[in-house]
């Protein structure tokens, strides 16, 4: 699939030096995307229990890959990936779906999913390398009292169906809406006109949101730092989320090198 | 008791026995429906998948009976198109075996989805681009095709010829299967070829990723030569396998040989491009993406044995023995190289399914193993089951095996 042309390229820039991995980022995607933590069940008539300690069962559209660069102390270090949608120029995910459940073709080049339209079949999943899109195995349930405090403007999703982070879509409405009531253009927005709720929340700063194409939002210059890299770069999915260090090893880590082999 | 069912001039065991038979089978049948009623009713989260094993034992159980499956639409292009004539021995037990496969694979297919009543998207809001809705349609469109090369055998049962328009119907069809042989053929090649192009096209997933021909990856066209190059032989198995059950000669061995020399060919062909496109992968795909070839590997689950299992020892062994004339015209090792030539096809679905989305391709990212649970096992038991099924029904009553009375009264 050839990559597809915006004008506007929402993404994001991870600052992977500043990150300290405290999950504070996982936690507000939760909430602003009604992502049901897995409860506590125990299934006598299937013969199974469930619960969180699984962790390929769990639904995180946003998780903090705890990285290092594998040398013995006193050399040893340790960095955080926040790994969301990369809402990939060229998607592995977007062309296998055989129903259009997921799709690139919205100004800004979020990578859609259309729950009401997704059949189950993970073809997408099987796609992704970055392990970004998540099977809805159960009904999603909430602890006593917690449904109560679920976001009214984010749909939650039946079993059966896939979902992933899409950049708090969302927010994405509210901030166009606004700049029409504003007068403002909505294909104009400001520079935090349009936030995610991770990056919002990121009590370090590491997670800075923005159009990347717009030199008046301050990921634009971050993603052209030399400084930054996008993971999985030689695959060729052209990545909309960059990640940012200083640190050559974390650098090396963003990719696969054969073991003679240079940082391109 | 129904002694007036079976076929002209056969005989059968008793239908006591017979009913004994079909309660061992319904076991499997039973295990299977309800693990297939747990799972619609509470959905695939009680199956041992995961969010990084989205594919596992059902995907490649699909792919591997589809493949196994692809003697029906390959001696029926040889029977009816090449004109083979020899082929009409076996032509109707290729068609049971396609159709048990097909409508098999369809089955666990609606129980894999996770949404299954809204499989029919697959044809109303088709991506004309996704290698899955290309496999949708010509696997749906081929099980009716195999149907309808099914059907005259049906109505060519003793009892239901007697109705003259019945014995017209199947006598029509006959006439007209080259058409049906020929439309089977095209679905069936595109549709082996896109399960094959389902894993050749994800360039984000190293371990399946191939370069190609216009829009089809390599995989595409090794997996119809695969399909092609072990259908046969399996339809050779299972006939091999209902004489020993039943203690008949059901299909001469020239004809077994033929089947035998036809998998042979076709897998001797599949193996000199599978061998060109593994090196082309390990010194050139992997490469290019900074990887190395023992770093699709892992542990034993997902080591290198299974590899040169499936390319040498269940491929380029069974090939030689199948196309030596010397070796092919031994039953026993005619039936060693089909096994071993099935086992290799069946590897490499699984490897293709299951370890393609093992690799952690991110560098920081582990690998993680997979093992199906009951919930996954219990149906495919019920397809094998189901085979059993249709199987057993259609060699008691419908006239399979036009050389069974000859070779029987020998």
């Amino acid at each position: 699939m050839h990559a597809k042309e915006f004008k506007i390229r929402w993404g994001m820039v991870i600052d992977v030096d500043k990150c300290t991995g405290c999950g504070a980022c996982m936690v507000a995607c939760q909430v602003e995307n009604n992502i049901a933590p897995v409860t506590p069940e125990v299934d006598a008539w299937a013969g199974v229990a469930y619960d969180a300690s699984n962790k390929l069962r769990t639904l995180n559209w946003l998780t903090v890959y705890e990285i290092n660069n594998k040398k013995a102390f006193p050399e040893y270090e340790v960095a955080y990936m926040p790994r969301p949608c990369m809402q990939c120029a060229s998607p592995a995910c977007v062309p296998v779906c055989p129903v259009v459940a997921t799709d690139k073709n919205e100004e800004g080049g979020i990578v859609s999913q259309i729950y009401p339209r997704c059949i189950g079949c993970r073809y997408c999943m099987a796609a992704c390398p970055y392990h970004a899109r998540y099977f809805n195995w159960f009904d999603p349930t909430w602890p006593a009292g917690m449904a109560k405090a679920l976001s009214p403007s984010t749909s939650t999703r039946p079993r059966g169906v896939v979902e992933k982070c899409n950049f708090c879509h969302t927010r994405f409405q509210q901030a166009k809406d606004k700049a029409r009531q504003e007068g403002g253009d909505p294909n104009s927005l400001a520079d935090g006109a349009y936030n995610t709720a991770c990056a919002e929340v990121c009590p370090s700063g590491a997670i800075l949101f923005g159009d990347l194409n717009n030199p008046a939002h301050k990921v634009h210059a971050l993603a052209h730092s030399k400084h930054s890299f996008r993971l999985l770069e030689r695959l060729g999915l052209g990545p909309q989320v960059y990640y940012y260090s200083k640190r050559e090893w974390v650098h090396r880590l963003g990719d696969n090198y054969l073991p003679n082999e240079k940082k391109a | 008791m129904d002694s007036k069912l079976f076929p002209e001039g056969i005989e059968r065991c008793s239908l006591g026995k017979f009913l004994a038979w079909l309660g061992f089978i319904a076991i499997g049948l039973a295990w299977g429906g309800y693990a297939a009623g747990v799972i619609f009713y509470k959905g695939i989260g009680v199956t041992g998948l995961d969010n990084y094993f989205g594919f596992g034992l059902w995907i490649t159980f699909d792919l591997a009976v589809i493949a196994l499956g692809a003697g029906a639409f390959f001696t029926g292009f040889l029977k009816y198109i090449l004109k083979i004539d020899q082929l009409k021995n076996i032509i109707n037990l290729t068609v049971i075996v396609g159709f048990i496969c097909y409508s098999g694979a369809m089955l666990v297919l609606t129980l894999d989805i996770g949404q299954p009543i809204r499989a029919w998207f697959g044809y109303w809001h088709p991506n004309v681009h996704s290698m899955l809705t290309e496999v949708i349609f010509c696997i749906t469109c081929y099980c009716m095709v195999l149907v309808i090369e099914f059907l005259p055998l049906i109505l060519e049962q003793k009892q239901l010829n007697k109705v003259p328009f019945l014995h017209h119907l199947a006598h029509q069809m006959h006439v007209h299967m080259a058409l049906f042989a020929g439309v089977g053929a095209f679905l069936s090649t595109f549709h082996q070829g896109s399960l094959g192009g389902m894993y050749g096209v994800l360039f984000g997933r190293p371990y399946a990723f191939r370069e190609g021909f216009f829009i089809w990856p390599w995989t595409f066209f090794l997996f119809v030569l695969s399909a092609v190059g072990s259908g046969p032989v399996f339809t050779v198995l299972v006939c091999t396998f209902m004489e020993k059950l039943t203690g008949r000669k059901l299909v001469d061995f020239k004809t077994k040989s033929l089947m035998g020399k036809i998998a042979g060919t076709m897998l001797t062909v599949y193996m000199f491009f599978k061998l060109l496109d593994t090196w082309a992968w390990a010194t050139g795909v992997l490469p290019h993406m900074g990887l190395t070839f023992e770093q699709m590997f892992y542990g034993t689950i997902y080591g290198q044995w299974m590899f040169w299992t499936e390319l040498v020892i269940c491929g380029v062994v069974p090939a030689i023995m199948l196309i030596t004339p010397a070796i092919r015209n031994r039953p026993c090792l005619l039936y060693l190289a089909g096994i071993l030539d099935c086992l290799g096809i069946v590897i490499n679905r699984y490897v293709f399914t299951v370890q393609t989305i093992a690799f952690p391709v991110m560098p920081f990212d582990k690998w993680y193993t997979y093992a199906p649970n009951w919930a996954e096992w219990a149906p495919s038991v019920m397809i094998i089951a189901y085979g059993f099924l249709v199987m057993s029904l259609s060699y008691r009553y419908l006239p399979v095996f036009p050389q069974e009375k000859g070779l029987s009264g020998k």
